[in-house]
């Protein structure tokens, strides 16, 4: 039977695996999965069902749907895995997973080598050091071609079509049958005899009124990150114009939370300092045209404010300071009034010119003019309104509101196994240790590269925690090696049958109940959008990024709270969380917005709760608790981790110690005083 | 930056269900108006929720009639400004009109293959699950692996192992 609005067609599905997103790390898994499944059919007789579901279309879906001018992780054969941790580790203010850093590092240029053979045009540096796009023909970098870096660990790229050359290849690996775009998954199931096991997920059509419940052993979920928690700078049109895309809803955050996955560092924030109103990239500008930030009166604030790193030893000390501390000795000269903060342009371009031929001249134009238009066309919108051209006009820079993010410079996600030969602990050694919840797994390793703490449940990309500085390339690596976990799950599991914890009846009810609220009550008052009974997921997005902006360090207070704000806003959000029942959804769009809200605040929530947890400012320059304005190394050199319960609605938040696996020393200066 | 359909050039990917933009938007922004009743032009596309556009351009640049465009955000950028690109197999041009009228062309290649022609396991080895839980891909760890891109690391750096 044909469902209608507000009476669903229930379509019920039983797989092995399922992939939970169409973006770089589901990719990844879906291009990897089936060599193995291929691999359990010959030596096993195993016939793996295999799913992969997507709320947008795969060729334009996830963060690199735009496409991408560089390729942020590539670690080539000049460096060593353990380099790339120890950048991670610094760049996070020294608390992250060296297993996962390392494991990811090693993989990851096998990915990037799979996309310069599927088509990915990469520039190449020819002998004489001059630069070309990737169209040229010079050698691929697996036989020995030079990348342009643009930075240690980035290599450029004419990456336009990069999203829409890796789902070509996964779309052809799955086959179109394993693929289905437009089903938003919005809940997770646990299993009816195991509450710490997956059983199932649920969501629905955003084009047909269907709700799709599928039964499955093994679920990727990578969803994204959570962009628009936080009031973003512009509230008009241009709310749109966040950094990070606006579709990351924090779904897997939201989700994992849920079903009792446990959380780390999710105090963690990502707060981008980028050209103003656009968001356009600057990597390229720093490291490729080498232009410097100034202040208004055109001081190198880097250089004028130094001194202020070594407030925060050894991270201030590294040779390349931490994201974070880049920003505090910008926001220095912000609230001191020396603003507007310009990347200098002007200046660069013009020393660039002195040695270059008027041809270099105008390839070097075209290449910065791809940086923008490559991954952000927004930013060129701003410079043709503004008539700013690079060469004759400074561009303001600005840090953006904040986002949360697991795959570019944060590391906030899901905790998870990692591997098992680079010296990870297994045993939990933290003075604190009696307060982890007796259920969750000790050490950093519980079986199956990338499990959750719930079992059967995997992640990648913006989900893993702890981690960081994957990108686009490291998203997909990581949903390679899930691949190869869930395969072997599957294998060991072999008799499991997943039985969902909650009748199929009452899961379409809860993820309909937006629907069912508008046709009750839509005639009660004249005003579509005003009724007492309800609240439209609009204005519950505007009150979020209005308690999250004022009360848990946004843009409003200079990214600054304390433990009173922080209490404020449990409060409000508790309130929040209430009045969430209550979203209306007018048509399947406004349904998909309801949850993605949902998504939204149950994140948010996380992110107050471990930032009241911590008591120290870990992150300087992202977000400052004025009460516990320091970092402590003594007490708080540790992970912040948590476990949601789905019935009493609480957070529970704890620590786990933190260990090295490779050496940081080697990172840093002699401290300067 | 909401993008914008042109009355003039949409014509509703020809009475299909689902037009381009909307099979293409990822943020599930562009609606086709069947009769009208929505905007008054029956048949064409229009962005739902112009707020909401993150400007990825994915229905800028898969219009196969080129009737979308973008006008820069109204409560940010002045008036005036025009960025479209027209995007091709293996490249794409992008034209780029300054407010006040200063113009720039661009062309840069986006793919290095044929639409349609990758081969995804094509010249790849098998898997074995006898190497499932060792490190690598199918693609192999030894001496690299046959795309030559797994990394060993130098063992000397693990403190502890």
């Amino acid at each position: 039977m044909a469902g209608e609005f507000g009476n669903p067609e229930v379509v019920q599905e039983e797989v092995d695996i399922l992939l939970i997103g169409g973006g770089m790390a589901c990719c990844g898994a879906g291009y990897e999965v089936m060599r193995w499944a291929d691999a359990a059919k010959a030596e096993l007789g195993m016939d793996l069902k295999i799913k992969l579901v997507d709320k947008a279309a795969m060729d334009r879906s996830g963060a690199v749907a735009q496409g991408l001018s560089a390729i942020n992780t590539y670690i080539g054969t000049e460096q060593d895995p353990a380099d790339y941790a120890r950048m991670v580790s610094n760049d996070l203010m020294g608390i992250t997973r060296d297993d996962l850093a390392y494991d990811l590092g090693r993989h990851v240029d096998d990915s990037v080598h799979l996309f310069e053979e599927w088509g990915l045009p990469i520039w190449k540096t020819d002998e004489n050091g001059e630069r070309h796009d990737g169209s040229q023909g010079l050698p691929a970098l697996k036989d020995g071609g030079k990348p342009v870096r643009s930075g240690k660990w980035q290599i450029m790229i004419n990456g336009e079509s990069y999203k829409w050359i890796v789902a070509e290849a996964t779309k052809k690996a799955l086959g179109m049958d394993r693929i289905q775009e437009r089903i938003f998954i919005v809940k997770l199931v646990n299993d009816k005899n195991d509450p710490n096991r997956i059983a199932g997920a649920v969501g629905f059509s955003t084009r047909d009124h269907k709700v799709f419940v599928y039964k499955a052993k093994a679920i990727l979920l990578a969803a994204g990150g959570c962009v628009n928690i936080f009031r973003p700078r512009s509230v008009g049109e241009g709310t749109g114009r966040a950094w990070y895309p606006v579709w990351n809803a924090g779904s897997t955050y939201a989700m994992a939370a849920e079903a009792g996955a446990e959380l780390t560092m999710m105090e963690n924030r990502f707060v981008p300092a980028r050209f103003k109103d656009g968001y356009g990239p600057v990597g390229a500008w720093f490291l490729l045209f080498k232009a410097q930030a100034v202040n208004a009166n055109g001081e190198v604030y880097m250089q004028k404010n130094k001194e202020l790193l070594n407030d925060y030893p050894p991270y201030g000390q590294a040779a390349v300071p931490a994201s974070c501390l880049r920003n505090h000795l910008m926001l220095k000269e912000m609230k001191e009034g020396r603003g507007p903060i310009y990347m200098d342009t002007v200046t660069a371009l013009a020393k660039l010119r002195e040695t270059l031929t008027p041809r270099e001249v105008k390839h070097l134009e075209a290449e910065a003019w791809e940086d923008f238009l490559d991954m952000c066309v927004g930013q060129c919108g701003i410079w043709v309104g503004e008539n700013i051209e690079p060469e004759k006009k400074n561009s303001e820079l600005m840090p953006t509101e904040p986002y949360l993010l697991g795959s570019h410079s944060g590391c906030c996600g899901i905790w998870v196994s990692g591997p098992t030969d680079l010296g990870a602990p297994t045993d939990e050694t933290h003075a604190d240790k009696d307060k982890i919840p007796a259920h969750l797994p000790k050490g950093w390793s519980w079986g199956y590269r990338s499990m959750t703490t719930v079992k059967g449940l995997f992640t990648a990309g913006d989900g893993v925690g702890a981690s960081g500085h994957k990108f686009s390339s490291g998203s997909h690596a990581e949903g390679r090696m899930c691949a190869k976990s869930m395969v072997k799950y599957c294998i060991d599991n072999k008799d499991l049958k997943p039985e969902l914890d909650t009748p199929v009846e009452q899961l379409v009810e809860e993820i309909y109940k937006p629907v069912r609220t508008f046709l009750e009550f839509k005639d009660y008052t004249t005003a579509i959008d005003v009724n007492p009974n309800y609240i439209t997921p609009k204005m519950l997005q505007f009150r979020l990024q209005k308690i999250m902006d004022e009360y848990v360090a946004g843009v409003a207070t200079y990214y600054t709270t304390n433990d009173k704000m922080l209490a404020v806003a449990e409060d409000k959000l508790n309130m929040l969380k209430e009045d969430a029942e209550k979203m209306r959804a007018k048509d399947l769009h406004e349904l998909l917005r309801a949850w993605e809200n949902y998504h939204r605040i149950l994140t948010a929530e996380a992110h107050m709760k471990h930032i009241q947890f911590r008591q120290e400012s870990r992150y300087p320059g992202f977000y400052y608790r004025a009460d516990k304005n320091f970092v402590d190394e003594e007490n708080w050199h540790c992970f912040v981790n948590s476990v949601y319960d789905k019935n009493s609605k609480q957070w529970n938040c704890f620590k786990r110690a933190h260990v090295d696996l490779v050496d940081k020393s080697k990172l840093f200066k002699p401290a300067a005083h | 930056m909401p993008t914008y359909v042109r009355t003039d050039k949409c014509d509703g990917c020809k009475g299909q269900d689902k037009t381009a933009c909307m099979y293409i938007c990822p943020h599930d922004l562009m609606k086709l108006d069947k009769d009208g009743s929505e905007t008054g032009h029956a048949m064409r596309a229009f962005n739902q929720e112009p707020e909401q556009c993150w400007e990825c351009y994915s229905c800028v640049k898969i219009c196969p009639q080129q009737a979308i465009e973008a006008r820069h955000y109204a409560d940010v950028v002045p008036l005036g400004g025009m960025v479209q690109p027209l995007r091709g197999s293996d490249s794409i041009m992008w034209t780029i009109k300054f407010r006040n009228g200063t113009l720039k062309r661009f062309k840069f290649p986006i793919r290095t293959t044929p639409e349609g022609s990758i081969d995804p396991y094509g010249g790849k080895p098998t898997a074995s699950l006898a190497n499932i839980t060792a490190t690598g891909f199918f693609t192999g760890s030894a001496d690299g692996g046959i795309t030559k891109g797994y990394r060993a690391g130098n063992p000397a750096e693990l403190i502890r192992k």
